[in-house]
Order: structure tokens, then sequence, then C-alpha cells
């Protein structure tokens, strides 16, 4: 059914289905593109690292903007979500997987004057970097101590 | 109006998750900037570091129980998520079957192979193999040494010529009657002769897993290749049978519980969880401490939270009423990691770290791509 004529509405025939470029076969997920990237980077299979998967949604502005990722979910989704809230500069943040068929994931943040959603963003991929070497760096002490102590007590 | 700050035990109670008979409270983090006035909630690397705490309960290679402390559900729960989903492992992904002639049909039988755990050498298996690029339409699969590994199964059943005549056991009746995963034979080929050998050799976990049963006359020849995937491709590359957390329960007794009251209490909760002790003299003589006067009775004690199911048990009691608290903790998750063999299972949780790292990298690089 065709828009009417005085709303702003795209045709949905014109609509795009997704803001993500065209896969070529889309029967078959990129899944494992991702992880090439990070196993093999001084491989010869460098061109997958080209593979865009982060996209500015239209309508951002530099306060408010949704980033759409492509072949990640609530793993990455809920965790960012947690460490961006915690920037006291970002006013709203929230993640969304807005079908579930497709494997992609957005991301909504809206910050105070002075920044920018972009460097909120970054700001919160390097905090869960951070994060994750504290917890790595406390769960080896606590395999060493539990270890030690276990060989004490038998 | 000048901000007052929080008590320690504000601080604590703020961790609480409230357990009622019916409903449950204060069940959403608010650790976040804003959320109380005057405080501050920024994200704090070093702050973190001071409030977060790994504590073992058990670290076995085929099971490992751990609590994370001072940390937020949705990091907790990345992590067990990665720890099912995205960490590698290697397993049987092609079935080559040159004859079949048991009654358990191909891809039946190509399906059990490919869900048997295998383990072999961690160096070899973790870093000397790579991904598999699964081939194009019409494209020839570049197997090599680093990303396939081939195994064979040749077995054929035959009648076991000693057998006792009277014999009725299959087993005894015939030679590979039974068709185990010990049957299956590794080839190591170029550079995994050197990573896979002797105890390092590529084998199932448990070799007494039945594959098929066989009558005389009837055999399975196959040739298989093992590939390395992630869990969200197949289950059957999910290094962990399971990953799972709960949250530290907590039980707080709040008016005394007495004589047949106590042990009727601890009935309430599983084994270990409520203990009973006399209360001393120094207890019944404190005034308003309840305790006048019962000296030498029995009290109930919380003596291990961590091991109760919380079944709200206790609460639907009348004689409990208002004298005891459930609640769990926030912020304590107490996990429970089963390896199915190919990777030790601390090694698991300390590889789904690494990954979210990783991922947080790469998209980082991403950003700045997106940016440019």
């Amino acid at each position: 059914m065709a828009a009417r004529p005085d709303s702003g509405d795209v045709d949905m025939d014109d609509a795009p289905t997704s803001h993500q470029p065209e896969v070529k076969d889309d029967t078959m997920v990129d899944d494992e593109g991702d992880e090439v990237d990070e196993e093999n980077e001084d491989d010869d299979e460098e061109e997958e690292e080209d593979v865009q998967r982060v996209k500015l949604l239209p309508g951002s502005t530099e306060t408010a903007a949704s980033f759409e990722f492509a072949n990640e979910g609530h793993t990455l989704g809920n965790a960012l979500r947690y460490v961006i809230m915690r920037n006291p500069d970002v006013e709203f943040c929230a993640y969304a997987i807005p079908h579930p068929s497709e494997a992609k994931m957005n991301v909504r943040i809206q910050t105070f004057e002075g920044t920018t959603a972009i460097q909120a963003l970054e700001k919160g991929l390097r905090d869960i970097q951070e994060l994750c070497d504290v917890v790595t760096d406390k769960f080896v002490g606590a395999a060493a101590d539990f270890a030690q102590k276990k060989a004490a007590s038998s | 109006m000048p901000h007052k700050r929080p008590t320690q035990e504000e601080l604590e109670q703020r961790k609480i998750v409230g357990i009622n008979l019916e409903t449950v409270t204060d069940v959403q983090s608010t650790d976040f900037p804003g959320h109380y006035p005057g405080e501050d909630h920024a994200w704090d690397i070093e702050r973190f570091k001071k409030g977060f705490s790994v504590e073992f309960h058990q670290n076995d290679p085929y099971e490992a129980s751990f609590s994370l402390i001072g940390c937020d559900a949705s990091i907790a729960n990345a992590f067990r998520r990665i720890m099912i989903a995205d960490v590698p492992t290697l397993a049987i992904e092609n079935v080559f079957i040159w004859n079949n002639t048991s009654v358990i049909q191909d891809e039946v039988l190509a399906h059990r192979l490919g869900l048997i755990p295998f383990t072999g050498g961690r160096e070899g298996l973790h870093d000397f193999l790579k991904w598999f690029k699964k081939p194009a339409e019409g494209e020839q699969p570049n197997c090599t040494d680093y990303n396939t590994v081939e195994l064979s199964l040749d077995i054929r059943c035959e009648h076991n010529e000693n057998a006792d005549p009277n014999e009725t056991d299959p087993t005894k009746l015939y030679h590979h009657a039974h068709v185990y995963a010990k049957d299956i034979v590794f080839k190591p080929i170029g550079r995994q002769a050197h990573y896979f050998s002797g105890e390092n050799t590529i084998r199932p976990v448990n070799p007494d897993i039945l594959i098929a049963k066989l009558r005389p006359g009837q055999e399975i020849s196959l040739t298989m290749h093992m590939h390395k995937g992630i869990g969200s491709d197949h289950a059957k590359f999910s290094p962990v049978a399971t990953a799972s957390y709960r949250i530290m329960p907590t039980i707080t007794i709040t008016q005394p519980i007495l004589g047949r009251d106590a042990e009727k209490f601890q009935k309430c909760f599983p084994k270990g969880v409520i203990g009973l002790q006399k209360v001393t003299a120094q207890e019944a003589a404190q005034k308003g401490s309840g305790y006048e006067g019962h000296e030498g009775e029995l009290k109930a004690v919380v003596v291990d939270p961590k091991s109760d199911t919380v079944s709200r048990e206790a609460l639907r009691h009348e004689e409990f009423k208002d004298k005891v608290k459930l609640g769990r903790r926030r912020d304590h998750f107490i996990y429970l990691v089963e390896s199915t063999g190919q990777w030790e299972s601390d090694a698991i949780f300390l590889e789904s770290v690494q990954h979210l790292k990783e991922k947080a990298k790469s998209l980082e690089k991403q950003l700045v791509n997106m940016v440019r």
C-alpha cells in the first residue's frame, strides 16, 4: 500500500530493509568472519579485517546517535550498555536487537553537551577492556591462592 | 539541601534484592551516576579494582566453581554467554562414510559422532590449530594440517569362535558387537605429529561412549574431519556441559528463633544452611536481646547461606513471620563451569574474559575506522 500523499513516510516498497551493506550471500551469516579477524590477525586472512561492523544510523547528531553493530548480540550489548551508563556525561544509553533473525544489535547513546556519542561509545569499549584485565588478574590470583591452600591442606 | 553520605550499612543494603513470600524487591542495579543525588558513581577502574574479588570454591579439570564479587549482572552474564557460545573447540564436522551396513542410519551415525567430546595437546588445540574457512559453492575445501584433524573408524563385527555355545551376551558372542569412542583412530598429518603425539594425542574424553551396535557381518568404515567451531554455530562446539551462575542468597534472622521452632526452621532449608547453637549465659543476661530466660536452649543461626536454594519455605510458616528476611546479593555471582574436557574448566572462564576484551578492542578499532 502506498503511503498517504500527506505523510512524510517512505513508501514501504522503497524503504531500505537494512542499513548494513548488502551481503552477497545472505543465507550464510558470516559468524566466522569476526573470529578470523581476532585470531588470525597476522595471518594471510587480512582481507576479512576490512568488513565494517559498526555503523552510524541515519538521524544521528553529535550528542545523540544510534549505532548498528553487525554480528553482535546481548553478550556485548548489555555489557556495553552498562559501562556507558556509568559514564556521567551520558544522559541515556540503551541497546536493542531489532529482530531476532537478523544478527544485528543497535546501541542508542545520548550525551550531555561537551562530549559526543561517539566519544562515549569509544570510552565504553575502552572501559570494557580495562575491566577484563582486572578480572583476569584477580581470577588468576585467586586460582593460584586456591591451589596453594589446597596443596597446604593435603 | 546538604547531601548525607550513605553509611556502610546503607551501602551494603543497596546490594540486596529482597525476597518475600510472593514478591521480589530492589531488583535493578542502582550504581549509576545521578541515581543517588550528590554521589559519584562514575565508572572508575581503580574503584572497580578495589571492590572486585574472586573466590574459588572448587577447581578441578572438569568442574570449577568460583564467585565473582563486586561486578554487575551485565558483565557476569557476558562471561557466561561467551563461555557457552563463543569459546572455540575442535569437533567432528564432516563424516565421509565409505561403508555402513549397521542398523544405524548414516546421518544419525554422523550426528552421534559429531557430539563426542575430544581432547588432546592443549598447545596444539588452542594455538596451533586455526579456523577452517568454509569453501564457497563449487570450490575445493582447503584442508591442511593446521585447520583439519583427520580421524577414522573402521570396524567389522565377527563371530567369536571361542565363545561358549550357551553364551547369550552379544559382546562375548561376537567381536566388536559394540562400537565405542575408543575405536576411533587419529591420524596425525604434517606438523600435527609434533603437537599431538604420546599423551597429547587427539582422543575422546571418555573412551567408553557407545557409538553403535553391530551384528556379525555388519561393518562401519568412515573417515572424519574435525574443525574448530563455536557453540553459537552448533552445540557440539561448546566447551562446557553447563556454565551457569547463581546469585548469593542472604538469610537474616531478625528475631530469635528458639527451641522446637529452631529445629523446624532448620528443616526449612537445605542441610548445613542453618545451624543450632545453645544460648549462652551472656546472651540470656542481655536485656532486650530476646534471649532472656532462655539460657541453654537451642537457637537457629545462619551457617552457610551459599548452599541455600531460596525455596522460601521458611516464609510459609506463621511462627517465623517477621523473624527472618531472605534476600540475594545482586553483585555476588557463584559460577559453576563444567568442562567437556577439551579445556581446563578455569581456562574456559579466562578465555571468555579474553574474548570479551578482544571483541571490545576490535570494535574500538572499527569505530575509529568509521569516524575516519
